[in-house]
């Protein structure tokens, strides 16, 4: 008897690995299973810009020679089969003549693309409303403190980079790949001083005054408090000097919180759920104190509070009027 | 003329008043948090995460002195119910609903053995013995949550765990209320106050 309750047991987890398999495996699987269209044309590119060293046949020395790959020029094939751009070949975005090798050196000159360039006045990204992104881009502290140097590879990078707020199921994923593409520059010293001459500050240590440091920076992402919001745009873009960043915590602790323009946007629902809680979308991934607020539970409080007072008004009254 | 009998000594009295004060804060920064409002600020949210955060560590450590004090002296015996308990909360009950305003006598009066009349012992070992160790623990797992909720009950856990914590927290403020009140009822409405701080109880 016992035996065949373990059997059971054993039978009903073996199957439950598989019912609840977390949706962003399901997600990986697809995303391994797609093959582009052009694989076997972006291979010639990938065997010399998807390693560290590449080689070649070197015809004045009569020698077959390995070079280190400048590391800017690496693209890392798996991540690119991921990203967004995975079913491009690699010569939509550059030369054709860059088939040829050893590349000319007029290659250097090649202009590249800007997201406006391919997603700018096309119906199928409207959704996305680049345009407006661009804007708030260029008012953001990234754009105007540096002009043109800092352009939108700087952040997304266009071999790698994947949408996240409409596509990952996985909120901590999702956050966590958001968050990333800031410490790409703000925790590494030599990124960051690409571009400006400044000292990079310590991330936690600029951030010590927020309670619950660690919890923070996992279940939220940094543009939750430095950036402007847009109500046109799904993710803002409009980074703020460190002066102006939200610091305020009730902008988020509180009924009507600032994630839900932001890091809930995609998922906010304004109705009070069937739960009674307030800003229901946030509870699947975590709980805000001051955002989830339980109607109901406020109700049924707010009315014993109520009763138990006006009784003991009640019983002080009587007390006193019949002493006198 | 009224008897006074010793029923509080010192360490009950300091862990009483130290107890109240803890309480109080925890409950106005606990409100000040639940209910926060740009537009209506109580306390700085900051300012309340960390006074709730100090104060309730500092409670969970006061509570411990409470429950050892209860286990090495004899005032423990306090919290031990006599025979016909339901009988009993019935009586004390029945007294100060109608009783007292006919001027009868307290069907528990007080002495040094039995200090607590039966509805303070019961609504006594609810608070003490359940609401507020239930507010310590999942204090504690708020405090953290990374650690001790998400990692090991996921992410629903932590709502569930938040609103316990505010429940008792609420049932703690009503006992504050009532246990407040019912210090009126003594030899005079400030008779049981002064009990707490001199030690002595005046009876009726």
């Amino acid at each position: 008897m016992i035996r065949n309750i373990y059997h059971i047991l054993g039978v009903v987890f073996f199957f439950s690995l598989f019912l609840f398999q977390p949706n962003n495996i399901q997600a990986q699987t697809d995303q391994a299973q797609r093959i582009s269209e052009y694989a076997e044309d972006n291979q010639l590119c990938f065997s010399c810009h998807g390693q560290a060293n590449y080689y070649y046949q070197n015809d004045w020395i009569e020698k077959k020679v390995k070079e280190r790959m400048n590391p800017y020029f690496i693209v890392d094939s798996v991540e690119y089969y991921e990203s967004n751009h995975w079913n491009f070949s690699c010569r939509d975005c550059h030369s054709a003549d860059y088939g040829e090798f050893p590349h000319s050196g007029q290659l250097r000159m090649e202009p590249k693309f800007t997201c406006l360039d391919c997603h700018a006045g096309d119906e199928q990204f409207a959704k996305y409303n680049f345009e407006q992104i661009d804007e708030d881009f260029h008012k953001s502290v990234h754009s105007s403190k540096h002009s043109e140097d800092f352009t939108c590879w700087m952040c997304h990078n266009p071999h790698s980079y994947k949408i996240n707020a409409r596509t990952n199921e996985n909120m901590a994923d999702f956050i966590q790949y958001d968050n990333e593409i800031c410490l790409t520059c703000h925790a590494d010293i030599s990124k960051y001083q690409l571009l400006t001459t400044m000292e990079n500050p310590n991330v936690l240590v600029t951030h010590n005054w927020l309670p619950n440091q660690v919890l923070h920076f996992k279940k939220v992402r940094c543009i939750e408090c430095h950036t402007q919001i847009n109500d046109n745009i799904l993710v803002a873009h409009n980074v703020r000097p460190k002066e102006e960043a939200i610091k305020l915590c009730v902008e988020c602790h509180s009924k009507d919180s600032r994630l839900l323009a932001s890091l809930y946007k995609y998922q906010f629902t304004n109705e009070r759920s069937i739960t009674g809680f307030s800003n229901e979308a946030m509870l699947e991934e975590s709980y805000v104190i001051g955002a989830n607020r339980n109607y109901y539970l406020n109700v049924i409080s707010i009315g014993l509070f109520i009763l138990v007072f006006l009784g003991l008004c009640v019983h002080a009254f009587l007390r006193i009027i019949i002493k006198h | 003329m009224s008897e006074k009998i010793y029923l509080y000594p010192v360490w009950i009295r300091l862990w009483h008043w130290f107890n109240a004060i803890l309480c109080l804060l925890l409950i106005i920064t606990g409100i000040s948090m639940q209910y926060s409002d740009p537009a209506y600020p109580m306390i700085r949210f900051d300012w309340s995460v960390s006074i709730h955060n100090i104060a309730g560590i500092i409670l969970a450590l006061s509570y411990i002195c409470f429950f050892l004090g209860n286990i090495l002296t004899p005032n423990g015996r306090q919290y031990f119910f006599r025979k016909g308990i339901v009988k009993n909360l019935i009586s004390q009950a029945r007294y100060y609903a109608f009783g007292i305003f006919k001027g009868e006598n307290p069907p528990f009066p007080i002495t040094k053995e039995h200090k607590f009349n039966p509805l303070q012992k019961f609504s006594y070992i609810f608070v003490m013995y359940v609401t507020i160790p239930l507010v310590i623990l999942t204090g504690i797992m708020l405090l953290y949550p990374d650690f001790l909720v998400i990692d090991f009950f996921g992410n629903k856990a932590l709502h569930i765990t938040d609103i316990l914590h505010v429940m008792m927290g609420f049932i703690v403020s009503l006992f504050l209320i009532v246990h407040i009140y019912f210090c009126t009822i003594g030899h005079t409405p400030l008779s049981n106050f002064k009990g707490m701080i001199n030690g002595y109880h005046e009876t009726h």
